[in-house]
C-alpha cells in the first residue's frame, strides 16, 4: 500500500495554438455524460476477543486513520435534572486518565500530531482519533487510555463547568442560539433530553458531580454496548491486533436501556417571540417534531426537503434571498435521529421584513402541498445523488457514515443502494411526505428580534396566537457570579 | 465574504499545507500550465481517487482594488456573478449545476476573488461553458434590477456577519484603526452600507470590464481528469473570451504605526473581549512561517504558553486564540481573548504582554517547536484529501509564488525555522512594533476595557 504520494514534479508550461477560433455552441448548456460509478473499497467485518465489531474501510490515497470507539448511549441518557451529563463526561474524558494529568495529556498527542476528542451525541458517545499510519501505534494507545481509564480529576470539573456556565452567559448575545434552543424547547419540553441544549441547562450544570460522571461512564462504557469503526490506510490483518492489544481486555456488564417521554406534536400555530433590542435583523424558525432516521420515508423526505429548503436553488432560498432579497440565505432541515427529531426551517432576515418573510414562508409551506414539477424532482435527485461521492473524500467524513449505519443499523450495502433509492422517489412519494410531516397549520414559530419594531407586523398577520418571552425565559436564571468566576 | 450557502468567510486562521509525517519524503503534486491566446492561465492536476473534478477559479481582485467611496464593490460584484449571463439565463447557473450533481460557491477577500465548482467528472464541460460564459458575457444579461436585488442580499449579509453578530464589528475596527486611510486594507471587504447603496449599474461595467479579463484570471482544474482532453475542453470554452488589458502591478509601502492605538467599543455583549492586532509580513515573506509557528507556541492546544496560563491556570480568561491573518501586501497578526465574568481586560492583557515579551527574548524550547510542526503536517495531509482545497491552494501557490506545486519550498520554510528566529520575529513584529489593542465591552462598562499601559503608550 502506499505510504505517501511521492511523485516527480512536472510542469509544462506552453502556448495553446491560434487554430480553431471559431466560437463553440452556446446555445444549450452541454449535458454531462453517464454518472460515474462509485467504487469503495468493501466494508469488513471483524470482531475482538471480548467481542467488540469493529467495521473497517480501507482507503490507501494518503497515510491517515480515522478511527472512532462508540458506545449506544448519549446525551438522551440524561436525566431530566442533570442535562448535559453525556456531553459534560465527554468533556471530561479528555482531562485526564489514570497515569497522565489533562496537560500531559494533551501534550502527548499534540506532539504526536494527532488528533484525539470525546463526543457525545444524543444516542452514542465516544471518541475519535485521526493520525497518520506512522503515529498509529502511540495514538492509539493514548486513545484506549482516555476511552476506558479516564481519571476525572474533580479540580478540572470545576473549570469545564465554569466553561459552561459562561458559554450560557453567552448565548444571551447571540440570537441564533436563542431562537435554536427555544425552538426544541416548544416542541419537546424540559421533560424530553430532545427539548434541552446538549451542554446542559443552568440546573443540570449545578448539579452535576463527578459522581455523576463516573457513574456515566460505568454504566454506558462497556464492551458489550461498543463498536469501533476504522478508516484509512491500514489493512485488518494490521489493525485487528493493534485493536486487541488496546481495548481487548475492556470488560462487559449490563447496560441499561432508556426509553425517552413521550413527545407531541405541535398542535395549532403559536409565535414566541423574544425581545432582543436593537437587533439589525430577526431570527426566524418554524418548527415541527418531524421523523426518526429509520422511518421508511427517508429518502422521499430528502427528495422534498432538497426542494423546499435544502439547496441553494430550493423554494425558500429562492423566495426570500433571490427574489425578495430579504435575507442572506433561507433554508429547512430534518434532523433525524433515533426518536422523531425536529424539522425547521430558518433564515435570519432584515427587521423591517419580518412580518413580511413570515408570510413567505408560509407560502412556500403551503405550496409544498401541492405536487412538484418533473424538473424540480429532477435536480433534486441528481443533487442528491451525484454529488453522494463527495462525502467520501476524507477518512473522518467517511468514518461518520460508517458510526450513521452502526448506530441505525443500516445494511452494509446502504453507500451503493443509496442512488437507486433516491432515484425512485416519485412525485408522488414527495407529495406524501411534504402532507405528512410540513402541516403549515400546526407550527411553533420562534422570532427572535427588536420587538418594538415587529411586534406590530407580525400581530396584524393574525398567524397565530403570540407570547411574549426573554432570553432569560429560553436560558433560565444567569449563573451567579459565584458560578462565572 | 461568501455568496453564501451556509458559511462566511472569516480570516484564514492558518491553513497551510504540509509534508508527510515521515520526514524526509518529498511530496509533490504535479501540474501542468498552458497559458492561453487570450492570456487565460490553466493549471492541471490529476488525483483519480474519487470520480470527482474541482474548478477553481481566481480572479486576481478584491476589496483591495477598490476605490473610496465604492467599497465593498468586489464582494458585491461576486454575487452578481451568479445572476446569469448572455447564455445563461436567470437562476440557471445553479439549477443547472445542481441537476448535474455540482457544488458551487465563490468567496471574496481583499486581495482575490475565487470562484469553484464541484462536479462528477462526467459533468466537467458544464462548469466551463459556465464560467467561460460569465467572463465573456456576463455584462450581455446585467440590468440595475439584478443589482438591487444582490445588493439587499449583501446588506443583510453584512448586518447577520457584523452588525448583529456579537463582537461582529471587531475585524472592521482592527482594519481602520491599523491601517491610514488610503490604504487598501483601510476598508472592509464586506463594505460600508452607504456604499453598498451608492454602487451603481455602470460601477459594476466598469469593474467587470477592468478586471474580469482573462489575462487577470486564473484556472485551476484538479481531480479525476484527463490532462490532454481537459485542455482541449478549456481550450473550447475559453477561447471566444476576448482579452483584456493588463493590469499593471501597484506597489503600495506598507504603513508602519508610530504610537499604539486603543479602541474602545461598546456592544451588546456578556463578556469583554481583548484584541490585539499588529501589521506582519505579507504572506511566504520571511518572518512569516516563523509568526506562524508563533500563534501555535502562544496558543495553539492547551500547553500553549497563553492558554495554558489564562484559560487553564488562571481561568480568568474563557478563550484565546491568536493567528495571522495572511495577505497579499502584508499580514495581520492578532491575540483575541474573553474575560471570564469579574475580569478586566487590562489582567488579561498584561500577562498576553508578558507571555511575548518572554517569547521574544527567549527562544522557545524544541519540543514546543516540534510539537507544532508536527500538528501542521497532519493539517497537510488532510488539505490532500479533498480536490476541492486542494485546487484551491494550488492557485494561492501559482498567485502569490508564481509556482502552482510550491508545496515543497513552503515545507521548507518551516523545516528551517529555528527556536531563536521565531523569537526574533515575535521581539520585532509583536513586542517592539505598535500595534492595536481594542476592547469589545458589554455597555456601559468601560472600566473593564484594558487601560493605556504608561511604559507602553
Amino acid at each position: 500500500m502506499s505510504r505517501a504520494i511521492i511523485r516527480i514534479l512536472e510542469v509544462v508550461v506552453c502556448c495553446f495554438t491560434l487554430a480553431m477560433a471559431q466560437t463553440p455552441d452556446r446555445s444549450v448548456p452541454p449535458q454531462p455524460g453517464p454518472p460515474p460509478s462509485l467504487h469503495l473499497a468493501a466494508i469488513e467485518h471483524f470482531k475482538l476477543s471480548n467481542g467488540i465489531p469493529v467495521i473497517l474501510l480501507q482507503k490507501h490515497n494518503l497515510p491517515l486513520v480515522q478511527v472512532e470507539a462508540i458506545v449506544r448511549a448519549g446525551t438522551a441518557c440524561d436525566p431530566e435534572t442533570k442535562r448535559g451529563l453525556a456531553t459534560i463526561t465527554a468533556a471530561m474524558m479528555e482531562e485526564g486518565t489514570e497515569s497522565r494529568s489533562s496537560l500531559e495529556f494533551a501534550d502527548a498527542v499534540d506532539y504526536l500530531g494527532a488528533h484525539i476528542s470525546a463526543f457525545a451525541g444524543w444516542h452514542s458517545s465516544g471518541a475519535s482519533l485521526h493520525c497518520t499510519f506512522a503515529t498509529l501505534d502511540s495514538a492509539l494507545a493514548l486513545f484506549a487510555d482516555m476511552v476506558l481509564r479516564p481519571a476525572f480529576p474533580p479540580s478540572e470539573l470545576v473549570r469545564v463547568r465554569k466553561e459552561r456556565f459562561t458559554t450560557l452567559m453567552e448565548w444571551r448575545d447571540d440570537p441564533l442560539a436563542i431562537a435554536s434552543i427555544l425552538s426544541q424547547k416548544v416542541l419537546y419540553g424540559v421533560g424530553h433530553p430532545y427539548g434541552s441544549p446538549t451542554i446542559g441547562d443552568i440546573g443540570g450544570l449545578r448539579s452535576i458531580t463527578v459522581e455523576d460522571i463516573r457513574n456515566f461512564h460505568n454504566t454506558y462504557f462497556h464492551a458489550n454496548n461498543a463498536a469501533i469503526v476504522v478508516v484509512g490506510d491500514i489493512s485488518g490483518d494490521l489493525v485487528i491486533p493493534k485493536l486487541e492489544k488496546t481495548f481487548g481486555m475492556w470488560t462487559s456488564a449490563p447496560v441499561p436501556v432508556k426509553q425517552p417521554a413521550e413527545v407531541h406534536q405541535v398542535e395549532g400555530r403559536t409565535i414566541y417571540l423574544v425581545d432582543k433590542p436593537g437587533a439589525a435583523q430577526s431570527e426566524i424558525i418554524f418548527a415541527r417534531i418531524g421523523t426518526s432516521r429509520v422511518t421508511p420515508d427517508y429518502f422521499s423526505i430528502q427528495v422534498m426537503n432538497d426542494i423546499l429548503g435544502g439547496a441553494f436553488t430550493s423554494r425558500l432560498n429562492e423566495n426570500l434571498r433571490e427574489t425578495h432579497g430579504y435575507t442572506y440565505g433561507a433554508g429547512s432541515l430534518f434532523d433525524f435521529r433515533m426518536f422523531p427529531g425536529p424539522f425547521t426551517a430558518h433564515a435570519a432576515v432584515q427587521t423591517e421584513v419580518t412580518d413580511k418573510s413570515l408570510v413567505e414562508f408560509m407560502n412556500e409551506f403551503n405550496g409544498i402541498q401541492r405536487p412538484v414539477t418533473d424538473a424540480e424532482l429532477m435536480r433534486a435527485e441528481n443533487y442528491l445523488t451525484l454529488r453522494y461521492p463527495e462525502g467520501f473524500e476524507t477518512v473522518e467524513s467517511i468514518a461518520g457514515k460508517l458510526v450513521e449505519l452502526v448506530i441505525y443499523q443500516l445494511p452494509d450495502d446502504y453507500f451503493n443502494s443509496f442512488t437507486e433509492k433516491i432515484l425512485s422517489v416519485s412525485r408522488d412519494d414527495v407529495l406524501h411526505v411534504s402532507q405528512k410531516y410540513i402541516d403549515p397549520d400546526n407550527m411553533a414559530i420562534v422570532v427572535v428580534g427588536d420587538r418594538k419594531r415587529i411586534e406590530r407586523g407580525i400581530l396584524e398577520l393574525h398567524m397565530g396566537a403570540v407570547k411574549f418571552l426573554t432570553s432569560d425565559d429560553v436560558l433560565g436564571p444567569p449563573p451567579t457570579d459565584a458560578e462565572l468566576h | 465574504m461568501l455568496k453564501g450557502r451556509d458559511l462566511i468567510v472569516l480570516p484564514v486562521l492558518f491553513l497551510m499545507l504540509w509534508f508527510a509525517a515521515t520526514a524526509s519524503a518529498q511530496m509533490d503534486v504535479p501540474c501542468s500550465q498552458y497559458i492561453l491566446p487570450n492570456g487565460l492561465h490553466l493549471i492541471l492536476h490529476e488525483d483519480h481517487t474519487l470520480p470527482l473534478v474541482s474548478l477553481n477559479l481566481w480572479y486576481h481582485v478584491g476589496s483591495a482594488r477598490e476605490q473610496p467611496g465604492r467599497t465593498g464593490l468586489a464582494h458585491l460584484f461576486e454575487h452578481l456573478m451568479f445572476e446569469g449571463s448572455a447564455h445563461v439565463p436567470l437562476g440557471r447557473f445553479d439549477q443547472w449545476l445542481e441537476a448535474a450533481g455540482g457544488d458551487n460557491n465563490a468567496s471574496t477577500t481583499n486581495d482575490r476573488t475565487n470562484y469553484f465548482e464541484n462536479v462528477p467528472k462526467s459533468a466537467i464541460e458544464l462548469p466551463l461553458f459556465l464560467e467561460s460564459d460569465r467572463m465573456a458575457y456576463l455584462i450581455d444579461s446585467m440590468t440595475p434590477a439584478k443589482v438591487d436585488v444582490q445588493r439587499e442580499v449583501v446588506k443583510n449579509e453584512r448586518r447577520q456577519s457584523y452588525d448583529n453578530q456579537p463582537y461582529g464589528m471587531a475585524p472592521i475596527i482592527i482594519d481602520e484603526t491599523l491601517f491610514p486611510k488610503d490604504f487598501p486594507y483601510h476598508w472592509p471587504v464586506i463594505g460600508s452600507m452607504e456604499d453598498l447603496t451608492a454602487a451603481s449599474y455602470s460601477d459594476i461595467v466598469g469593474f467587470f470590464r477592468k478586471y474580469y479579463t482573462p489575462a487577470n484570471a486564473s484556472l485551476v482544474i484538479a481531480g479525476d481528469i484527463d490532462t490532454g482532453n481537459t485542455r482541449a475542453l478549456v481550450e473550447k470554452w475559453f477561447r471566444d473570451v476576448p482579452g483584456g488589458k493588463i493590469i499593471p502591478d501597484t506597489t503600495f509601502v506598507v504603513p508602519l504605526l508610530t504610537e499604539n492605538r486603543r479602541v474602545i467599543k461598546e456592544d451588546k455583549v456578556q463578556l469583554p473581549r481583548l484584541y490585539l492586532a499588529w501589521i506582519a509580513p505579507k504572506q511566504f515573506s520571511p518572518g512569516n512561517a516563523e509568526l506562524n509557528l508563533a500563534s501555535f507556541i502562544l496558543a495553539g492546544g492547551k500547553n500553549s504558553r497563553l492558554y495554558k496560563r489564562l484559560v487553564y491556570e488562571l481561568q480568568i480568561a474563557q478563550d484565546v486564540t491568536a493567528f495571522q491573518d495572511e495577505r497579499e501586501i502584508c499580514s495581520e497578526f492578532y491575540v483575541i481573548a474573553t474575560a471570564r465574568s469579574g475580569h478586566a481586560l487590562t489582567e488579561l492583557e498584561r500577562i498576553i504582554r508578558q507571555e511575548i515579551d518572554t517569547l521574544g527574548q527567549i527562544p522557545p524550547a524544541d519540543r514546543e517547536v516540534q510539537r507544532a510542526v508536527n500538528q501542521i503536517q497532519v493539517d497537510f495531509l488532510d488539505q490532500l484529501e479533498s480536490t476541492a482545497q486542494k485546487a484551491d491552494q494550488i492557485n494561492e501557490y501559482f498567485v502569490l509564488t508564481g509556482n502552482p506545486d510550491y508545496f515543497n519550498q513552503d515545507l521548507e520554510r518551516y523545516k528551517t525555522a529555528k527556536a531563536p528566529a521565531i523569537s526574533n520575529v515575535v521581539r520585532q513584529f509583536l513586542g517592539q512594533a505598535k500595534g492595536v489593542t481594542l476592547s469589545i465591552v458589554p455597555e456601559g462598562r468601560t472600566d473593564l476595557a484594558a487601560q493605556k499601559d504608561l511604559k507602553r503608550d
